[in-house]
């Protein structure tokens, strides 16, 4: 079996909360964005991460690159672990995860043009290019991601929401990476656009032979570009398993709950579907539920799910549940247990 | 659509299209600006006035230091504004040409006032942003330090400098440039403080580009709308403390001269029937300060369109 790209083990990150009046001495509140988190993930195949807003998918993935302080290990290559880097020696690996962000327009600094924006991380990382050279690879990139070559002197403001997102994919791209993070890059886009920029993406992953991490909060973006998916609910793993099997056949509740969320085209497939509402709010993530996190708004929630924290069983379709199982079955296997 | 029309042309013709040129956030400020009449005739003014303050000497063949021996004595009957003795602002008490005191007295203001703003420019944009940017307790030393310094009474400092080293413009100079940074440090570093977190800066950063780049190239330039706004409300400021300070007699020394110290010259005659001795130097002040400010709030609509 080929070495993974990216094994993550046991990823935490904690937020220490000061609230304004605090004295110096106070203990700060502890936020755990992400709890316990591991996956591999290998070169050209592509990791969906899903999840509700605020369960801590972009700490995830800024945690890899060290935006934010995380424990655990992000072993790179089978050799170097990221989480351990200085700053210094962060920057090597830079190039090699390249980021695309969610709002396409605010991630592009508006007094700078379309060629500079795409040419920062090549200056960054490759300073003895020729500007020349910068520019023809500029060019390229740009048309690469469908922008005409000849609007690099515009600015972002003049340029559509798509069409910014493709601006940062060529960003990202131009200094040809190993792994794309992309935090939920169609989110801001109308739907008619988010299809052409997914097709893109997944395009260039195929040419590229590019790993992927590509999040998303709701799961039918994810399901057509996705090897395999990763469901997040505060900060810890529900399920993992492959795209496929994941959609088939979901075994966590809330996977089955957020899956039951997506509506069918076919009327009369989604007129017989079992919707599964998921009521309550989301806790808070300064106070998580005890024993499984996600008990509060669980239809099969039982005793034990407050007592004991339920196990992620590794493998091919990983699940942390006590009580898991299809969907038809879930009264059967809660009775069981 | 741009993706649509990619199909049907050739990759070369995509390459050797003419390059579009940008429309910069830059260039439709100045259009903006330009539309809007009031900004527009204080510019004017402001380029005038300068002009005048800088070459305006030689429509007069009296200098600022000569007295003119044949009004001496008698300024209140034959020293009034004349075009036929070259008095074109007639003479102050002494029998001395007030058109090129004026003049000189609107240059040493307007220098003064552009110091000032070029200190709080430099400075103080310089300050707040890496306070702002770097954040956690280097931030918080570096603005504790312009807390304080914004604690001392600082008319009553200058004041006490000029009396202890003597009247001196470098003094004046010294202690407008001190005062003029702070609060331009404290809003500088206000909106870094909400530009630090921007996706493009955290694209910057994630990317690994350096902290001192970040600063230079994604924070001041986004600054810069603001930082020009006050600056230019800055100048007019600066000028009135200057003419404050020189109105209390403390300013300038003679033969130099600020439009302070001329106003306060004329209001001290004014008994004695001279009025244009003040009405001159405080027509030049008044235009100056009106010019600045109409100026400045044009900028301010100019470069934030959303505020209207
Ligand atoms: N720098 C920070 N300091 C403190 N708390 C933070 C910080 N960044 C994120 N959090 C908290 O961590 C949790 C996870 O945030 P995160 O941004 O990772 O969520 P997300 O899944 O990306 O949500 P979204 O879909 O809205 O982007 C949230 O509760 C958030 O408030
Ligand atoms: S462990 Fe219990 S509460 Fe948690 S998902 Fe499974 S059944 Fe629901
Ligand atoms: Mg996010």
């Amino acid at each position: 079996m080929t070495e993974p790209l990216l094994r993550v083990e046991d990823l935490r990150v904690t937020f220490e909360l000061k609230r304004a009046g605090d004295m110096p001495w106070t203990q700060p509140r502890l936020l755990h964005a992400v709890s316990g988190v591991n996956f591999e993930l290998f070169p050209g195949e592509t990791l969906g991460i899903v999840g509700e807003s605020g369960c801590g998918k972009s700490t995830l993935a800024r945690a890899l690159i060290q935006m934010v302080p995380g424990t655990g290990k992000a072993i790179w290559q089978g050799k170097t672990d990221l989480l351990e880097l200085s700053r210094r020696e962060m920057l090597k690996y830079r190039a090699d995860i390249q980021m695309v962000f969610q709002d396409p327009l605010a991630s592009l600094n508006p007094r700078m043009t379309v060629g500079q924006i795409i040419a920062e991380p090549l200056k960054t990382h490759k300073p003895d290019l020729s500007g020349e050279e910068v520019k023809t690879r500029v060019k390229k990139m740009m048309d690469r991601v469908g922008l005409l070559p000849n609007q690099i002197n515009r600015y972002p403001h003049e340029f559509s929401g798509g069409q910014c997102q493709r601006i940062g994919i060529a960003r990202a791209l131009i200094v040809e990476p190993k792994l794309l993070i992309c935090d939920e890059p169609v989110s801001a886009l109308d739907v008619s656009i988010q299809a052409q920029v997914i097709n893109l993406l997944a395009e260039l992953q195929r040419d590229l032979g590019l790993a992927m991490i590509f999040i998303a909060h709701d799961l039918s973006v994810v399901k057509h570009i996705s090897d395999r998916v990763m469901v997040l609910y505060l900060g810890r793993e529900m399920e993992m398993a492959t795209s496929r099997d994941l959609y088939s056949d979901p075994q966590h509740p809330y996977t089955q709950a957020l899956l039951s969320a997506v509506p069918i085209p076919d009327p009369v497939a989604e007129r017989a579907k079992v919707m599964i509402p998921l009521d309550g709010d989301l806790p808070s993530p300064l106070a998580p539920p005890s024993g499984c996190v996600f008990r509060t708004r669980c239809p099969r929630a039982e005793a034990r799910c407050a007592e004991k924290v339920p196990e992620f069983t590794h493998g091919a379709h990983g699940v942390a549940c006590h009580f898991p199982g299809p969907l038809i079955g879930a009264k059967k296997a809660v009775e069981r247990a | 659509m741009v993706i649509d029309s990619i199909g049907m042309k050739s990759l070369g013709d995509r390459f050797a299209a003419e390059e579009v040129k940008g429309r910069s956030l830059w260039a439709d400020a100045r259009r903006r600006f330009f539309r809007n009449k009031a900004a527009v005739a204080g510019l004017i003014t402001l380029i005038t006035i300068t002009l005048l303050a800088l070459f305006g000497d030689a429509l007069t063949t009296w200098t600022n230091e000569e007295l003119d021996f044949n009004v001496m004595g008698q300024i209140a009957q034959l020293g009034g504004p004349s075009l036929e003795n070259g008095h074109y602002f007639g003479t102050d008490d002494l029998g001395r040409d007030l058109f090129s005191r004026t003049l000189q007295g609107t240059r040493i203001s307007l220098m003064v006032g552009i110091l000032g703003a070029a200190v709080a420019v430099i400075v103080g944009t310089l300050y707040g942003a890496v306070s702002g940017y770097i954040g956690g307790r280097t931030d918080q030393i570096m603005m504790r330090i312009v807390d304080i310094l914004l604690a001392i009474p600082f008319m009553f400092v200058i004041i006490l400098l000029l009396v202890m080293f003597g009247r001196s413009i470098v003094m004046l100079f010294i202690g407008i440039g001190l005062l003029s940074w702070l609060n331009m440090a404290r809003i500088v570093r206000g909106q870094t403080l909400s530009l630090k977190h921007r996706e493009y800066v955290e694209a910057a950063q994630a990317t690994g580009v350096s902290t001192f780049t970040i600063i230079l190239r994604h924070i001041v330039p986004n600054l810069l709308g603001i930082v020009a706004v006050y600056a230019t409300l800055l100048v007019p400021e600066m000028i009135l403390t200057e003419s404050f300070i020189s109105f209390l007699g403390l300013g300038v020394q003679e033969p130099l001269t600020s439009l302070g110290a001329l106003i306060s010259e004329g209001a001290k005659t004014i008994y004695y029937g001279t009025l244009w001795q003040l009405c001159f130097p405080l027509l030049f002040f008044v235009l100056t300060l009106f010019a600045f400010f109409f100026v400045g709030d044009g900028l301010r609509d100019a470069l934030d369109p959303k505020d209207r």
